[in-house]
């Protein structure tokens, strides 16, 4: 049952604490929507999400369901539970303040009020000193809604996949420890689109039980299930 | 920083560096027996909030790999050094540093007391100290290592492509700090299964 829900519109950013096995659905309210999405454990930040060991752990250059989402001390954050999409990137970074200004022009509140133009950079570090946090604390985000895809040549050359995804797409996440969660709307760095309309996003948080021992995470591959294995012992 | 600058220094297995490197140094790193992991985070000297960034590297070059002509890049988009050459020809910077916990999460409960990267980041940053924390270790690059990503999304840790005496050579883009972890790592290919010294050397262009 869905405990609550809230719109983020496009190109806005968000904070919010997940407590442990409630769910987070994302689901985008336009085309080519992006969420760049940082998190940390609720009870120590120095603990947070950590991709590179997330994909190594688990043989995979992007996010999909039932990979876990894990932190730098091998606890599963969250568990992908659903997804519409098989792919969401989590390898190319998020926009920064002076490449907006690049790609689109200046932009400011006074000139153009509520929807001045602001890089996911700008809305992530704005959420994160309200926790006291900062630009030490950025990480590698995820990239729910983007794909980013490799060629598979000698360098690795990347290439975003325009329309990849439309409105009503979601994914589902399953918090495994309490969880701060921030984010922002602001469109993909290297989406084309020539024009400012960034898609916005519903959030919606659900009570829901913690991971069965069917679980699909945690028979998925051993690496995922001691993920959770261990984020369950800090709570034994 | 000093007009005469010059480095050179061999790691052992296992082992780690950490110090500053003037910009318009020249240096090289040495895989003196082959497929060796040389684990290294870069900052700017004068903010260490400044760092390497995988990701931001990533995009802004289009690709996955490092190699010559990659500019390694700060979080904000300044670059930091500029691989110069390569005679090993691609080198990592998705696969990040291995640790105690990845570990137990990769490999087992067996190996939570094994050698690792971390730790040896650990250790280094704390003997630097200059406010070096935790939350400044963040992702870094893995020269000589192979971690080829698919077309359909795979990544897997393979055998080196290094072999003994390849290099990698860097420009410092402006005044850096180094931090080095030369792997210990056992369980998987990427030292091929014998982690071995490797060198260090930096001289003004």
């Amino acid at each position: 049952m869905t405990a609550y829900s809230i719109e983020v519109p496009g190109g806005a950013a968000e904070s919010l604490r997940l407590r442990r096995h409630r769910t987070l659905t994302l689901r985008a309210l336009g085309p080519d929507a992006n969420v760049a999405m940082l998190i940390y454990a609720f009870d120590g930040p120095t603990e947070r999400l950590n991709v590179p060991d997330t994909l190594k752990a688990q043989m995979s250059a992007h996010i999909k369901p039932p990979m876990t989402l894990m932190s730098d001390m091998g606890r599963a954050l969250a568990s992908v539970t659903a997804s519409s999409l098989d792919w969401h990137d989590a390898i190319t970074g998020h926009s920064l303040p002076a490449a907006v200004e690049r790609r689109f022009g200046p932009s400011s509140y006074a000139a153009d009020r509520n929807d001045w133009r602001r890089s996911a950079r700008f809305g992530l570090l704005t959420e994160l000193w309200k926790h006291d946090l900062g630009a030490r604390d950025l990480h590698a985000n995820i990239n729910f809604f983007t794909k980013v895809a490799p060629a598979g040549d000698e360098r690795g050359t990347l290439a975003y996949t325009p329309g990849h995804a439309s409105e009503g797409d979601h994914v589902t996440l399953r918090a495994e420890i309490d969880l701060l969660i921030v984010l922002s709307t602001a469109p993909h760095p290297l989406d084309p689109a020539e024009t400012w309309t960034p898609a916005g996003v519903r959030l919606e948080i659900a009570e829901g039980p913690g991971p069965a021992p069917d679980d699909p995470s945690r028979n998925w591959r051993a690496e995922t299930a001691r993920s959770l294995e261990l984020a369950e012992r800090s709570y034994a | 920083m000093s007009d005469e600058f010059v480095l050179d220094d061999v790691v052992e297995a296992g082992d780690g560096w950490i110090g500053e490197i003037p910009a318009g140094t020249l240096l090289r790193i040495t895989d003196l027996h082959g497929n060796q992991a040389v684990d290294t985070l870069f900052y700017d000297a004068l903010d260490y909030a400044n760092r390497y960034s995988a990701m931001d590297t990533i995009r802004e070059q289009g690709a996955v790999y490092l190699t010559t002509g990659s500019v390694l890049m700060t979080v904000n988009c300044d670059p930091l050094a500029t691989i110069v050459a390569d005679t090993c020809g691609r080198h990592d910077t998705l696969g990040g540093a291995c640790s105690q916990e990845s570990n137990v999460v990769r490999y087992g409960r067996h190996t939570r007391h094994q050698h690792s990267c971390r730790t040896t980041f650990v250790r280094k940053a704390k003997e630097w100290g200059r406010g070096l924390e935790k939350r400044d270790i963040a992702h870094n690059i893995n020269f000589f290592m192979n971690v080829p990503v698919t077309e359909d999304g795979g990544l897997t840790f393979e055998d080196g492509v290094s072999a003994p005496g390849k290099y990698v050579e860097l420009r410092a883009e402006r005044d850096l700090l180094m931090l080095v972890s030369n792997c210990p790592q056992l369980n998987n290919p990427c030292n091929g299964y014998d982690p071995t010294a490797i060198r260090i050397t930096g001289r003004r262009a």
